[in-house]
């Protein structure tokens, strides 16, 4: 599985990457590849307060609906428009076209408890 | 938390790719490569799925068909040996205890093949009501079962067995083929095909010669949407104990006219008095997530119902589920909404079933 070195990950399988002080998330290779055939993306609202830890987006494949955890607080200041016509960009590209929203960072030392790309790598084994 | 069992393809599957979940108490294989891709392998070409989490049940002796008769909600009498006839088990009240095929070996010897997750609740409930000169013999453990499935599967029988694949809803027993292997022309997805059942020993053997065929290892997601397509029901999900086959849409596998059946006077009950619901087909009209069971149905506004199934059909590109719906909001046409996650989309009752297969039958 694909684990770029240039993003830090959470325990729940999203990726964010940095931007001075906003960040893109997404869910990793492996969250794709274990969700397969994503049919549906219930992205965050523009404007949205998203907590570390709590729920922010739902990604469904035909088998299950699934909750989408935000890797750090935030304000959600854009939304992947694209996956709304094509959710299979988040299997066909999780780390590029496949990124599901944006956030200014309101409490960036949470970044320090999330992973490294070899302390993931470790996890999904 | 129990330990799931696992038929006997277990490791096979696993070296395929299998993803598994809980099914039944079962770890059976909910995926191999991609639900869609197997959903449309059925449709297109030929998939091969494993049922031996299901329950084989035979029922014998001189007193098997009349009491079958009164144990088993359509008319037995309606089915030829050689035959194989949808059938429920039915509690006092009409409502579903499981539903079932029934495969009739001989005049006096029963095949039942009930739902993995009522094999120890249907034994109990027909041993607790069996009499003399009946044996119920449950070889569920000891027997494996593989349904092949889609437009391909005729060409796929023959090539494994050398012979015909048998019509629909008729099995031939094979002594000397590859081992005993019961045949049958059944199954669950809408298209043509077959079942197989045969002891374990034989289920590597058989499920290689399948896939050497060219049959694509399906999984039970594929399955689902399969079934749902075609508007078959799912016990657990779209039938319960306490809903009827009539409120199902099932009545014409309920033989009325039978003198006595369990649950009979419940049913005739129930039609005289009219039917609290009427399980219907969804079909979303607008875009949305797809429905999933237990989401909220609405008419108007006003809470009318909730999904018992729900899935985005591979075959159409379209979110569809079915509900239990008052009689009175359960014509096709009717305009409802679909609660998903506190917002509200744009559905109606449609016509069964969803799908109509290129191969098998229309419904």
């Amino acid at each position: 599985m694909n684990v770029p070195d240039d993003l830090k990950y959470a325990e729940s399988h999203e990726w964010i990457r940095l931007d001075g002080d906003t960040g893109t998330v997404g869910i990793t290779d492996h969250a794709q590849n274990e969700l397969t055939d994503i049919v549906y993306v219930d992205p965050p609202k523009v404007g949205d307060t998203v907590t570390a830890g709590q729920p922010a987006a739902v990604v469904e494949s035909v088998k299950a609906a699934s909750d989408i955890y935000s890797p750090v607080d935030g304000e959600v200041i854009e939304v992947n428009d694209a996956l709304s016509s094509e959710p299979a960009l988040v299997n066909t590209s999780p780390y590029e076209n496949g990124w599901l929203y944006k956030i200014r960072l309101s409490n960036p030392s949470q970044l320090d408890a999330l992973k490294s790309p070899d302390d993931y790598r470790a996890q999904i084994g | 938390m129990v330990t799931p069992r696992r038929t006997v393809l277990f490791e096979q599957q696993k070296a395929l790719g299998a993803r598994c979940i809980n099914f039944g108490g079962w770890e059976m294989p909910v995926q191999f490569t991609s639900i869609i891709d197997e959903h449309q392998a059925v449709r297109m070409a030929c998939g091969v799925f494993d049922i031996s989490h299901m329950g084989e049940v035979f029922v014998s002796g001189p007193r098997a068909f009349d009491w079958l008769q009164h144990m088993l909600a359509n008319d037995l009498a309606k089915c030829p040996v050689g035959g194989g006839q949808y059938s429920f088990l039915l509690n006092e009240r009409g409502g579903v205890i499981d539903d079932l095929i029934v495969y009739r070996m001989a005049e006096d010897n029963f095949l039942l093949l009930v739902n993995a997750a009522k094999i120890a609740e249907d034994v109990a409930w027909l041993q607790q009501h069996a009499t003399e000169g009946v044996t119920i013999d449950n070889r569920s453990d000891t027997m494996s079962a593989l349904a092949v499935q889609g437009p391909e599967s005729a060409r796929v029988f023959r090539e494994v067995f050398q012979c015909e694949m048998p019509a629909r809803n008729t099995f031939i027993a094979m002594e000397k083929c590859r081992g005993a292997v019961i045949a049958a022309g059944t199954g669950y997805t809408g298209e043509a095909g077959f079942e197989l059942f045969f002891a374990n020993t034989l289920a590597g053997d058989v499920w290689a010669a399948l896939l050497k065929a060219g049959a694509k290892p399906c999984g039970l997601g594929a399955r689902d949407t399969l079934r749902l397509e075609m508007c078959y029901p799912l016990n657990g999900s779209d039938l319960s104990p306490d809903r009827t086959p009539l409120e199902a849409g099932l009545g014409i596998f309920v033989a009325l006219d039978k003198p006595d059946f369990l649950g009979r006077d419940a049913l005739i009950a129930q039609k005289e008095s009219g039917l609290p619901g009427r399980l219907v087909a969804l079909r979303m009209t607008e875009k949305s997530p797809p429905p999933r069971a237990h989401y909220p149905v609405l008419v108007d506004g006003q809470a009318a119902g909730e999904t018992t199934s729900g899935a985005l059909s591979p075959s159409l590109g379209e979110g569809i589920a079915m509900a239990y719906l008052p009689p009175a909001l359960a014509k096709p046409g009717q305009a409802v909404q679909i609660d998903i996650r506190g917002r509200h989309f744009a559905a109606v009752v449609e016509k069964k079933p969803f799908y109509r297969p290129s191969s098998g039958r229309a419904a």
